[in-house]
C-alpha cells in the first residue's frame, strides 16, 4: 500500500545505480535521520546518555569490523585494540595542541588507528581463514599491553587513565564533565551520519567490488586484475579508521574517561557478534546488531526482575550479566543456523513482503 | 644507542652464562607451561582433525570441566566419583554440542563453524557463572593424590627448584599426548577420524558414522580439556580467567600447524620456553609483562615465512 515500486521509472544510469532506488526508501530514511535529530530534543537524558549514544558509537565500531570481516572476508579479533588506538591517539592530540577544534582531532585520530591496523594487517596476504583471526590476537594483546606500559600515552598521568578535557565547539562544552547527553548525541549522531555515508558509498563502489571479490575467491580476484596486496591493507585500513573513531567517541563523548580495560578482548568479541547477528556484509545490519547486543542486556535487566518479582525471586544483577552471555551465544549459534545473513536479511525479506502486499508474489 | 644494543644483544646472554642456575630454572619453567599449553592445544587439533571444526570454546571446555569437578567436590561427592561424573558431563557436552551445533551447520564454510563456537564459548561462560559463580576456587590436589611440594638440588652455585605437581604434571601431559598420538594412529576408529577429516562425503560413503565421530571426538576434547583443567587449576586457580591462558593455545597451533599432534607439541614447547625465557631476559627492558603477547608476535612472525605451520600440510589453492 504504502510501498510501491510501480510508477517509478529510472531514465539514467545513475538514478538506476542509487543506493535508495525507491522513492519510499529514501522517504523513509530521511524521517529516520530527523527522528533521530528529534530525539536529542525530546528524549531524557538517560535514554540519550545509556541507549542511544553507546548503541551509535557501537554501530559505528560494527560498520568498521562489517568492512573488514563482512564485505573483505578478513577476520579480526583486534577490534578493541583499534578502538583503543584511536582513542589514545585522539587523547594525545587534544591535549598536545588544544587550540584546534576537537572534532578534526577525532577524525585525524581515526588514521592513526589505520596506520596501526593496516600494519597488522600486512601477514594477510600470505595466511587467511583463523590463522589471521590468530594474527589479529597479536594486535589485541600486544597493543593492550602498550596502553598499560607506555605512560607518554596518558601523559604521565598517575592513575594511568584516560580524561575528558573540557572542549568546545562553538563555545557548547562537548566534551568534559559540563557537556550535557544531548550535544554528545548530537555530535555523535552526526559523525556516525556522516561516516555511514561515506561508508555506503565505498562499499558499492569500484572499492566495495573490490573487497566483495577478494571476499569471494580471492584467487580469482588476483587473475582479473585486482592486487589482493592493496586491496586487503585497505580494508584493514578503512576498518580500523572506522574502529578507532568510535573508540574515540567511547571513550571522551559516552564514558568521559576510560581505562585500558575498556579494549579488552570482550570488547572485540562483542563488536564481531554484533556484526555476525546483524549481518556480513551489510550497512543496516551493522546497527541491529549494536542494537540486539547493546539494548538486550538493558531490556533483560527491566524485563526479568517484572517477570520473577511477583513469585518473590529476585533476579541478581549478575544473573542478568550471565544470562546476557548465554542468550548471545545461543544467538550466535542460531543465526549461524538459520539465517546466516543475519538481521539485515530477515529486514530484506521484511521489505519485500511488503513491496508485493496484499498479494504473496 | 651502542648501549641499547648491548642491553637487547649481549647483557640477557652474558647473563645466562653467569647464572646457569637461573637459566636452567626459567628452561623448565618454559617446559612445564609449555607441555601445558601443548595438552590444551591438542584438544583443538583432535577437533579440527575429525571435523574441520576450529573449536574456539576448548579454553572455556578446560574452566568449564574443572570446575565441574570442583563444583562437585564441594557439595560432597568423594574426589574420585566427582572426576567421572565430571567426564559423563563433558560427554553429555559433546553429544549436545554435535546435536545442536555441528549436525545442523554440516558442509558450511570452516569460518561459519569457527564463529558457531565463539557462541559456544559465550554460551559455556555465561552458563557456568551462572550454576557456579564467577569467584575462583582451589583446584582439589590432594584428594586426587596428585602430589605437592619442591625438590631443591643444587647445581651451578645455586639451586634449581622443581615443584612436584609440575613433575606430575609433564608426565600425566607426556602420557596423555603419546596415548593419544597411538589411539590416532593405530585403532580402527583413530583411522576413522583421520577419514573424516579429509573428507566428510568420502567418509560418509564407506559408511563412517559422521554423527559418531564427533561425538567421540567432542567427547576424547573434553577428556583432554578436563586433564589440562586438572593440571593448569593445580597451578592457577580454577577460574574463568584460565580462558585467557587457552588462548594461548592457538598461536603454538600456528606453530606446530593444525593438523599435527607432534606439531602441537613441539609449538607448545617452543611457545612456553621461549616466552618465559623472553620474560625473564627480555622483560625488563620493556618494563615487563611481555608474556600476555609475545606468543602471538612469534606466531605471527612465524607465519610469514611459512603460513601452514611446522608440521602442517601443505597448503593447496586451486580455482
Amino acid at each position: 500500500m504504502l510501498y510501491r515500486e510501480a510508477g517509478q521509472f529510472k531514465t539514467t544510469y545513475v538514478a538506476d545505480s542509487a543506493i535508495f532506488p525507491l522513492r519510499e526508501d529514501r522517504i523513509g530514511l530521511a524521517i529516520i535521520i530527523l527522528g533521530a535529530y528529534a530525539l536529542a530534543f525530546l528524549g531524557n537524558s538517560f535514554l540519550l546518555q545509556a541507549v542511544m549514544i553507546p548503541f551509535l558509537v557501537f554501530s559505528l565500531a560494527a560498520i568498521g569490523l562489517n568492512i573488514l570481516t563482512g564485505y573483505t572476508g578478513l577476520l579480526s579479533l583486534g577490534t578493541g585494540a583499534f578502538m583503543g588506538v584511536g582513542a589514545y591517539a585522539c587523547y594525545k592530540l587534544m591535549t598536545a595542541f588544544p587550540g584546534v577544534n576537537v572534532i578534526v582531532w577525532i577524525f585525524v585520530s581515526g588514521f592513526f588507528s589505520a596506520a596501526i591496523g593496516a600494519l597488522f594487517g600486512l601477514p594477510s596476504l600470505r595466511i587467511k581463514g583463523f590463522y589471521l583471526a590468530v594474527a589479529t590476537l597479536a594486535a589485541q594483546f600486544f597493543l593492550q599491553w602498550c596502553f598499560i606500559r607506555i605512560p607518554w600515552l596518558v601523559n604521565y598521568n598517575v592513575s594511568g587513565a584516560l580524561d575528558a578535557p573540557l572542549r568546545t565547539l562553538f563555545g557548547i562544552p562537548i566534551i568534559g564533565p559540563n557537556a550535557t547527553p544531548q550535544t554528545r548525541y548530537l555530535v555523535v549522531l552526526t559523525i556516525v551520519i556522516v561516516l555511514t555515508w561515506i561508508a555506503s558509498n565505498l562499499v558499492h563502489g569500484r572499492i566495495g567490488r573490490m573487497w566483495i571479490a577478494i571476499r569471494d575467491m580471492d584467487l580469482a580476484a588476483e587473475l582479473m586484475g585486482i592486487r589482493p596486496l592493496q586491496t586487503k591493507l585497505l580494508a584493514f585500513a578503512v576498518s580500523s579508521y572506522y574502529c578507532g573513531v568510535a573508540g574515540a567517541l567511547l571513550v571522551f563523548l559516552w564514558y568521559g574517561g576510560a581505562e585500558y580495560d575498556v579494549f579488552n578482548i570482550n570488547q572485540s568479541f562483542f563488536i564481531l557478534f554484533m556484526v555476525i547477528i546483524g549481518g556480513l556484509g551489510s550497512l543496516i545490519g551493522s546497527f541491529f546488531g549494536a542494537a540486539l547486543i547493546f539494548i538486550l542486556p538493558i531490556v533483560l535487566g527491566i524485563v526479568l526482575p517484572a517477570m520473577f518479582e511477583p513469585f518473590g525471586i529476585s533476579v541478581a544483577a549478575d544473573v542478568i550479566e550471565h544470562l546476557r552471555f548465554m542468550i548471545v551465544g545461543a544467538l550466535i549459534i542460531f543465526f549461524l543456523i538459520v539465517e546466516p545473513h543475519g538481521l539485515a536479511r530477515l529486514w530484506q525479506i521484511g521489505k519485500q513482503k511488503l513491496l508485493v502486499w496484499p498479494f504473496p508474489y | 644507542m651502542m648501549d641499547m644494543l648491548f642491553k637487547v644483544f649481549i647483557e640477557p646472554f652474558l647473563f645466562m652464562v653467569e647464572a646457569p642456575d637461573l637459566l636452567i630454572q626459567t628452561l623448565w619453567e618454559g617446559l612445564v607451561s609449555g607441555v601445558l599449553y601443548a595438552l590444551i592445544a591438542l584438544g583443538f587439533v583432535l577437533i579440527f582433525k575429525a571435523s574441520g571444526v576450529f573449536n574456539f570454546a576448548q579454553g572455556i571446555m578446560v574452566v568449564f570441566a574443572a570446575l565441574i569437578l570442583v563444583g562437585l567436590y564441594e557439595k560432597g561427592v568423594p574426589a574420585f566419583l566427582a572426576l567421572i561424573l565430571a567426564a559423563l558431563a563433558m560427554l553429555v557436552l559433546a553429544m549436545v554440542v554435535e546435536r545442536v551445533v555441528l549436525r545442523p551447520l554440516v558442509n558450511q564454510p570452516d569460518i561459519i563453524l569457527f564463529m558457531a563456537t565463539f557462541g559456544l564459548t559465550y554460551f559455556l561462560i555465561g552458563f557456568g557463572e551462572l550454576i557456579f559463580g564467577g569467584s575462583p576456587r582451589e583446584m582439589i590436589t590432594e584428594q586426587l593424590f596428585l602430589p605437592q611440594g619442591t625438590t631443591e638440588i643444587d647445581a651451578f652455585g645455586g639451586s634449581i627448584r622443581f615443584q612436584h605437581l609440575d613433575i606430575a604434571a609433564a608426565i600425566i601431559a607426556s602420557i596423555m599426548i603419546g596415548l593419544l598420538a597411538v589411539f590416532f594412529s593405530k585403532t580402527r576408529i583413530g583411522r576413522a577420524l583421520r577419514a573424516v577429516a579429509d573428507s566428510h562425503k568420502a567418509a560418509l560413503s564407506v559408511g563412517i558414522s559422521l554423527n559418531q565421530i564427533w561425538v567421540i571426538v567432542w567427547f576424547a576434547a573434553g577428556i583432554v580439556a578436563l586433564v589440562a583443567g586438572i593440571m593448569w587449576g593445580a597451578r592457577s586457580g580454577v577460574s574463568f580467567s584460565l580462558q585467557i591462558i587457552a588462548l594461548k593455545a592457538l598461536p603454538v597451533l600456528i606453530l606446530g600447524g593444525f593438523t599435527s599432534i607432534p606439531g602441537a607439541i613441539i609449538g607448545g614447547l617452543i611457545i612456553g620456553i621461549g616466552e618465559k625465557i623472553g620474560e625473564f631476559y627480555w622483560g625488563p627492558l620493556v618494563g615487563g609483562g611481555v608474556e600476555t603477547w609475545l606468543a602471538y608476535v612469534i606466531a605471527l612472525l612465524f607465519l610469514l615465512y611459512r603460513p601452514q605451520g611446522l608440521f602442517g600440510e601443505k597448503i593447496i589453492e586451486r580455482i
